[in-house]
C-alpha cells in the first residue's frame, strides 16, 4: 500500500483531480482504512499549501485541492467510526462573515484549509449576527473564533462582535481571529481581536499555535 | 487628453470617481442615492463644482438602479432598504453560477438565446417567463409568425409590461442623468466616463460561472473556457464602442477584477486573462476609444506584461500597485492613474493627504502621464476635507 499511498499524495498536490479521486475510491473500495486515506490527504494538502506559499500555486489551485478533498471526504467520512471521529480532531474553530458582510469567498478557503489540517470547523456562514456567534459559541466551546468581513464598515461590527463575547464572559480561554480584505494591525487593536490573518495560511498557523496538537 | 497622450500638460490633471461617496458628501443615505435621481445629480453636481476635476464619473449609471430593481424583483444584488439590509450601507454583488459547468456549449452556439432564455430568468423574477420566448436562429417563414402566439401567454404578457415600466423608469434616470451632465459640460467640467467594458475572463468569473466555478474551469474545463473567452473577445469590444458612441464620448471605464496579483498564477494570468483582454484594448483603441482600465488590488508583478499596448492610448488605474515602479516600466507607454489610499481618505488627515499627493507627483508624475486619483475611486466614508485637500493639491502641481 506505500505505493498507493504516495501515488494518492502526488495525484492531489499535482492538480490531478479524476485520477485522485478515482484512486481513493478504489482503495476505500478494497478496505483501505479511511482514517489513514484522510490522513494521507492532509499530507497532500501540507504540499498544496507548501506551493501556495511559495508561489507557485494561487487561488483557483486552493479551490481545486478544496473540491478533491470534499470529494474523498464525502466517500471516507461515512466509513468513519464515532470515537475515531472525536479523536482526529485538533480543535474546533467557529468561523463566520459578521453582520451586514455578504462576501464568503474568503472565509470558505479559510474553513477549507483548516478542515484539512484537522480541525473540526462550524461555520456559521454570512451576514452572521452577534447572538449566532453567542449562542454556538456556548453550545460547541471552540478553541478558536474566526470573524470574516470584507467591506471596511465591518470593522465596527467586529468590535461589537468581539465586545460582545467579552461580556458574555466567553473569552476565557477563547482565541479571536479576523480577516477579510484591509485587516491590519490597526483594525485587529481597535477590533481587541488576538490576531488577523491575510491568508489561509495564516489561519491555519495562528489555530495550530493556539491549539498545540 | 494630455496626460493620456503621454504630453505633458500644464499641471496635475485629476478626476472625480466614487461610487456613494458623492452621496454622502451631500447628506444623503445609500438608499436615497440609488432611488432619488435628482437628488443624486445635484450631489453630483455639488461635489464637482466644489473640487474642480478635470473629469468625473457619472455615478448615476453604477448606482441609480434602486426602482428599476424593484420593478424586475432583481436577485443579483442586495441593497439598501431592501430585503432587510439597513438603509445606510452600500449594494453588493452576489457571486453565484449564474451558468451552470454544462451550459458552455449553449453558450458558444448561441449567446443572446442563452442570455434571455436561461440567464435573465435567473436574475430577476419578473424576467423569468422569458425563458418561454421563441429562438429565431432556426425559427423562420410562417413559423416567426406562429411563434408571436407565445407573447400574449398571460405570464408572458406580464413580463413584457413589466420591461417596459422598467425601461420608463431607467429612462427618468437617463433623463435626469443627461441634463446634470449638459449643464457640467456648459460649466466646463467634462464627462470622464462613456460606456463600461469588461475583461473576457472577468465576465465568465463575475457574472456566468461565478468565482469558484471560474477557478475550476482553470483545470476542468480549458477548451470551453477559451472558447468563450474568444466569443468574448469579439462580442465586449462592440458593445463598448456601440455603447461609448451613443453617449457622444471615448472614455471607456473598465474595472478588472481577476487579474491582480494572488488570485491567479503569472502563467494562468498570460494565458486566460491577459491576451484576450489586450485583444479587446487594441479593438477599443482601434476604433479611436480611449480605456481606462482600473487595475483592482495590488498587480505590481504583471507591469511588465501589460506594458504591451500602444503608446499613449490608455489609462491604467491602480488601486495599490507600486506607483514608482509603475511609472518606471510604463511611463513610456500609458499614463497612470491613482493611487490614494482609502485608509488614507478616510481616517487620515488633509496635511497626510497632500503629503501622499505631493510624494505621488514627485516620484510618479515626473514629465506628465500621471491622473491624480483615490485607489478605487473617493471611498465612500472618505472625509470631505480630505477630498477636498486631495484636489486642491492637484492645482498647485504645475509642471
Amino acid at each position: 500500500m506505500g505505493d498507493k499511498h504516495a501515488e494518492l499524495v502526488q495525484a492531489i498536490a499535482d492538480m490531478r483531480e479524476e485520477e485522485a479521486v478515482s484512486m481513493a475510491r478504489e482503495m476505500l473500495d478494497s478496505g483501505y482504512d479511511a482514517v489513514t486515506l484522510l490522513g494521507h490527504c492532509r499530507e497532500a494538502m501540507e504540499l498544496v499549501g507548501k506551493r501556495y506559499e511559495e508561489g507557485e500555486y494561487f487561488l483557483p489551485e486552493l479551490m481545486l485541492a478544496g473540491e478533491m478533498l470534499r470529494a474523498i471526504g464525502d466517500m471516507a467520512k461515512p466509513l468513519i467510526k464515532q470515537d475515531q471521529k472525536a479523536s482526529a480532531a485538533a480543535g474546533t474553530v467557529i468561523i463566520g462573515t459578521v453582520q451586514g458582510d455578504l462576501h464568503d469567498i474568503g472565509k470558505n478557503i479559510v474553513t477549507f484549509m483548516l478542515e484539512i489540517n484537522g480541525f473540526n470547523v462550524i461555520d456559521l456562514g454570512i451576514d452572521v449576527p452577534v447572538e449566532t456567534f453567542i449562542d454556538s459559541i456556548k453550545k460547541n466551546k471552540p478553541h478558536v473564533v474566526g470573524l470574516s468581513g470584507f467591506l471596511t464598515r465591518e470593522f465596527d461590527v467586529m468590535k461589537k462582535t468581539v465586545e460582545t463575547i467579552q461580556e458574555e464572559g466567553l473569552r476565557n480561554n477563547l482565541k479571536i481571529m479576523i480577516g477579510g480584505g484591509q485587516v491590519d494591525d490597526a483594525v485587529k487593536n481597535y477590533t481587541g481581536a488576538d490576531a488577523f490573518g491575510l491568508n489561509a495560511m495564516d489561519a491555519v498557523s495562528l489555530c495550530k499555535r493556539w491549539v498545540p496538537a | 487628453m494630455d496626460a493620456i497622450e503621454l504630453r505633458t500638460p500644464d499641471r496635475l490633471p485629476t478626476i472625480l470617481f466614487s461610487h456613494f461617496w458623492v452621496a454622502r458628501n451631500a447628506g444623503m443615505t445609500c438608499r436615497e442615492a440609488m432611488y432619488d435621481y435628482d437628488r443624486l445629480a445635484a450631489a453630483v453636481r455639488k461635489a464637482v463644482v466644489d473640487l474642480e476635476p478635470d473629469g468625473y464619473y457619472p455615478v448615476q449609471t453604477m448606482v441609480a438602479h434602486g426602482p428599476t430593481m424593484d420593478i424586475l424583483d432583481y436577485k443579483q444584488l442586495e441593497w439598501p432598504g431592501h430585503a432587510g439590509v439597513a438603509e445606510d450601507v452600500p449594494f453588493q454583488y452576489l457571486d453565484a453560477e449564474y451558468m451552470q459547468a454544462g451550459e458552455y456549449a449553449d453558450y458558444l452556439l448561441d449567446p443572446t438565446g442563452f442570455m434571455i432564455h436561461k440567464y435573465l430568468p435567473r436574475v430577476a423574477r419578473a424576467l423569468e417567463p422569458l425563458a418561454q420566448l421563441p429562438g429565431y436562429p432556426v425559427n423562420l417563414h410562417t413559423r416567426i409568425l406562429l411563434s408571436m402566439e407565445v407573447y400574449a401567454r398571460p405570464d408572458v404578457r406580464r413580463a413584457l409590461e413589466t420591461m417596459i415600466r422598467a425601461g420608463e423608469e431607467m429612462q427618468k434616470m437617463r433623463a435626469s442623468m443627461a441634463r446634470m451632465i449638459e449643464e457640467l459640460t456648459a460649466l466646463g467640467f467634462p464627462c470622464a466616463s462613456h460606456a463600461t467594458s469588461h475583461a473576457p475572463f472577468d465576465v465568465v468569473a463575475d457574472y456566468l460561472r461565478g468565482s469558484k466555478g471560474a477557478m475550476l474551469d482553470l483545470f476542468r474545463s480549458k477548451d470551453r473556457l477559451v472558447a468563450v473567452l474568444d466569443k468574448l473577445v469579439e462580442m465586449i469590444p462592440r458593445e463598448g464602442i456601440a455603447a461609448a458612441k451613443k453617449a457622444g464620448g471615448r472614455m471607456i471605464f473598465i474595472p478588472l477584477h481577476w487579474g491582480l496579483d494572488g488570485f491567479m498564477s503569472p502563467k494562468q494570468f498570460s494565458t486566460y486573462y491577459w491576451p484576450q483582454f489586450q485583444r479587446v484594448l487594441l479593438a477599443l483603441i482601434q476604433e479611436g476609444m480611449v480605456p481606462h482600465v482600473l487595475w483592482e488590488g495590488d498587480c505590481t508583478s504583471r507591469l511588465e506584461v501589460i506594458k504591451d499596448v500602444p503608446r499613449g492610448k490608455c489609462v491604467y488605474f491602480f488601486e495599490r500597485a507600486d506607483m514608482v515602479k509603475a511609472k518606471k516600466v510604463l511611463g513610456d507607454t500609458a499614463c497612470i492613474r491613482g493611487n490614494v489610499p482609502a485608509s488614507m481618505l478616510i481616517a487620515g488627515t488633509p496635511q497626510e493627504v497632500r503629503d501622499y499627493c505631493k510624494k505621488l507627483f514627485e516620484t510618479a508624475g515626473e514629465g506628465g502621464g500621471l491622473i491624480l486619483d483615490a485607489g478605487v475611486g473617493i471611498p465612500d466614508e472618505a472625509k470631505s476635507e480630505n477630498v477636498q485637500a486631495m484636489f486642491d493639491f492637484a492645482k498647485e502641481c504645475v509642471y
